[in-house]
């Protein structure tokens, strides 16, 4: 079996009365694109955050491969190679598509202390901000505001802009959400040729995209985790056809 | 005549101008990028006065002192940032206004405690005394000339900073959205602290640079701590550039209201109503004028986009 890249051992995060997150175990391998579905409130964004390092578990530990980040802040994460989007699109709207992935490549070698460089010529961030448009087919977008790219398009940027980061995890809260079919298609597609160099932890209501994308998957209802399988596993698993796929859904 | 009292109050408004423009400078950052407000940045700028004051009875130098005092600014901004600040991001901002509200008065009785009761006063050196005839026949300071070249140089080096290099890409993507930069790998936290102290060391130097035209002395910062709220509120909260256009557009409506109000509504009623009411109205204007943005662009002229 392949390395595992990222595991939370019973995370639990309560806001007042609610329990969030309640004992949640989840692991991601090498190579894998794993998938975290459930009804609205199941708490999958709560999970992703205490993933991602914006929010720290109440109990509970996180390793991102051998070591314990339970600790650690999102910048911190990601520069031991975690990777993010956001469930609302978090491009920077008033920069261009090329510096929105340019800031990115600078983020991931920031400690270059070369605070003075100029930002917008700089060759060291241009050229792989143009690489990484090139290949998620924003080139032709690169010089276009960020706030003025379709919806589609800023979703790509996103990812293009985690990318940009080379994570060895990638954490991605509904990449597909508020796309229609042929975006959503052209996601689906994108993110099939990730696989070879970020494990994929996404977060997804688009069930098409999900059983088409995952190598398995984890279903959680009300801050539990009540299923975690193979897509067929999933779809034969009785409680999860009760709790949340329903008959047709999952056909 | 009217001209040259034109000439002479547009001057004048830019001075003002400028003045806000570097207190407004730091704020804007720190409510823009942090979501924080500091009510203790009008501390800031009197601890630069005070700095530039004491400095100057140690070396006698004036030049000396007002370079010394940056640091200083500087330095004391980081520790506030350090030991206060960072503790009060995640809190609302009641608790912010009441923490630096705080700040506030610890600074004020700290500077009676280390500069004494009595105000100081920042006597400027012979060099920068004289008077400069710009039209001839009518002499205008020469520092204040000097205030403007500072502040114009000051914005144009922070304009600079923030829109070419890769520092201020960062300044204005955390301005934007946090929570990405975050993510992507940038300490946000590390970001702000350096931001900070660039912003107090601006109020700094604007604290400095006033304090040969004012009295140094406990709560100078409150007023001009206003006046850089406004500034704030009509530039977009978080933007240099709001930051300037508003910091001139209310340092020159300021001085002109103040200098013509009373002529302008002496045309409409008696002269006598007209000076009494003129001073009162023109000491409203820039309020008219923020309630006016906030009414048309409650996000300001020049909001950063993206929030």
């Amino acid at each position: 079996m392949s390395e595992i890249l990222l595991r939370a051992e019973g995370i639990t995060k309560r806001y007042g009365g609610i329990l969030a997150c309640d004992g949640v175990n989840i692991e991601l391998r090498a190579g894998e694109t794993h998938a975290v579905i459930g009804p609205n409130g199941a708490g999958k964004t709560t999970l992703l955050a205490q993933l991602g390092g914006e929010i720290t578990p109440d109990v509970g530990r996180i390793h991102l491969g051998e070591r314990d980040v339970t600790g650690l802040r999102a910048p911190e994460r990601a520069a031991l190679g975690l990777g993010r989007s956001f469930q609302i699109t978090s491009v920077f709207r008033e920069f261009t598509a090329l510096q929105n992935v340019a800031l990115a490549v600078q983020a991931h070698d920031g400690h270059s202390f070369r605070f003075w460089r100029k930002a917008r010529t700089d060759a060291a961030l241009v050229e792989p901000a143009r690489a990484m448009l090139d290949r998620l087919g924003l080139a032709g977008r690169a010089a276009v505001p960020a706030a003025l790219l379709s919806h589609g398009e800023q979703r790509q940027l996103e990812l293009a802009m985690a990318l940009a980061t080379k994570p060895r995890v990638l954490l991605l809260d509904e990449p597909m959400a508020g796309m229609g079919a042929s975006d959503s298609e052209r996601m689906t597609r994108l993110l099939t040729t990730l696989k070879r160099e970020s494990a994929l932890l996404l977060v997804e209501h688009d069930m098409d995209a999900v059983f088409a994308l995952a190598d398995r998957i984890t279903v959680m209802t009300y801050g539990r985790v009540i299923a975690t399988g193979t897509p067929a596993e999933i779809r034969a698993n009785q409680t999860v056809r009760d709790a949340y796929l329903g008959t047709d859904e999952a056909a | 005549m009217t001209a040259l009292l034109l000439i002479e109050q547009t001057l004048n408004g830019l001075q003002l101008g400028v003045m806000l423009f570097l207190m407004a400078a730091g704020l804007t950052l720190v409510f823009g990028i942090m979501n924080m407000i500091n009510l203790a940045h009008g501390s800031l700028y009197m601890v630069g006065a005070y700095c530039a004051a004491l400095f100057l009875e140690w070396t006698g130098s004036f030049v000396l002192a007002a370079l010394l005092a940056l640091p200083a600014t500087l330095l004391v901004g980081l520790v506030v940032e350090i030991v206060v600040l960072r503790t009060l991001y995640e809190r609302d901002h009641l608790d912010q206004v009441l923490a630096t509200f705080g700040l506030i008065l610890f600074f004020n009785e700290a500077v009676h405690l280390v500069g004494g009761a009595e105000a100081l006063y920042l006597d400027l050196p012979t060099f920068l005394k004289g008077q400069v005839e710009i039209i001839p026949g009518s002499p205008y300071p020469l520092y204040r000339l000097v205030v403007i070249a500072v502040g114009l140089a000051v914005a144009l080096g922070l304009y600079l900073l923030v829109t070419r290099t890769r520092t201020g890409m960062l300044i204005r993507a955390g301005a934007s959205n946090r929570a990405m930069l975050s993510a992507l790998g940038v300490n946000v936290r590390l970001l702000f602290t350096a931001v900070f102290g660039l912003g107090a060391m601006l109020a700094g130097l604007g604290g400095v640079m006033a304090g040969p035209t004012v009295s140094v002395q406990s709560g100078m910062g409150e007023n001009v701590l206003i006046l850089a709220f406004v500034v704030i509120v009509i530039g977009g909260i978080g933007s240099i550039r709001g930051a300037f256009v508003a910091a001139l557009l209310i340092g020159l409506i300021d001085t002109m209201g103040r200098a013509f109000m009373a002529d302008i509504m002496g045309l409409v009623m008696s002269h006598a109503a007209a000076q009494t009411a003129g001073p009162t109205v023109a000491s409203m204007l820039i309020y008219l004028l923020m309630a006016g943005v906030l009414f048309f662009r409650p996000q300001g002229l020049f909001p950063p986009r993206g929030r």
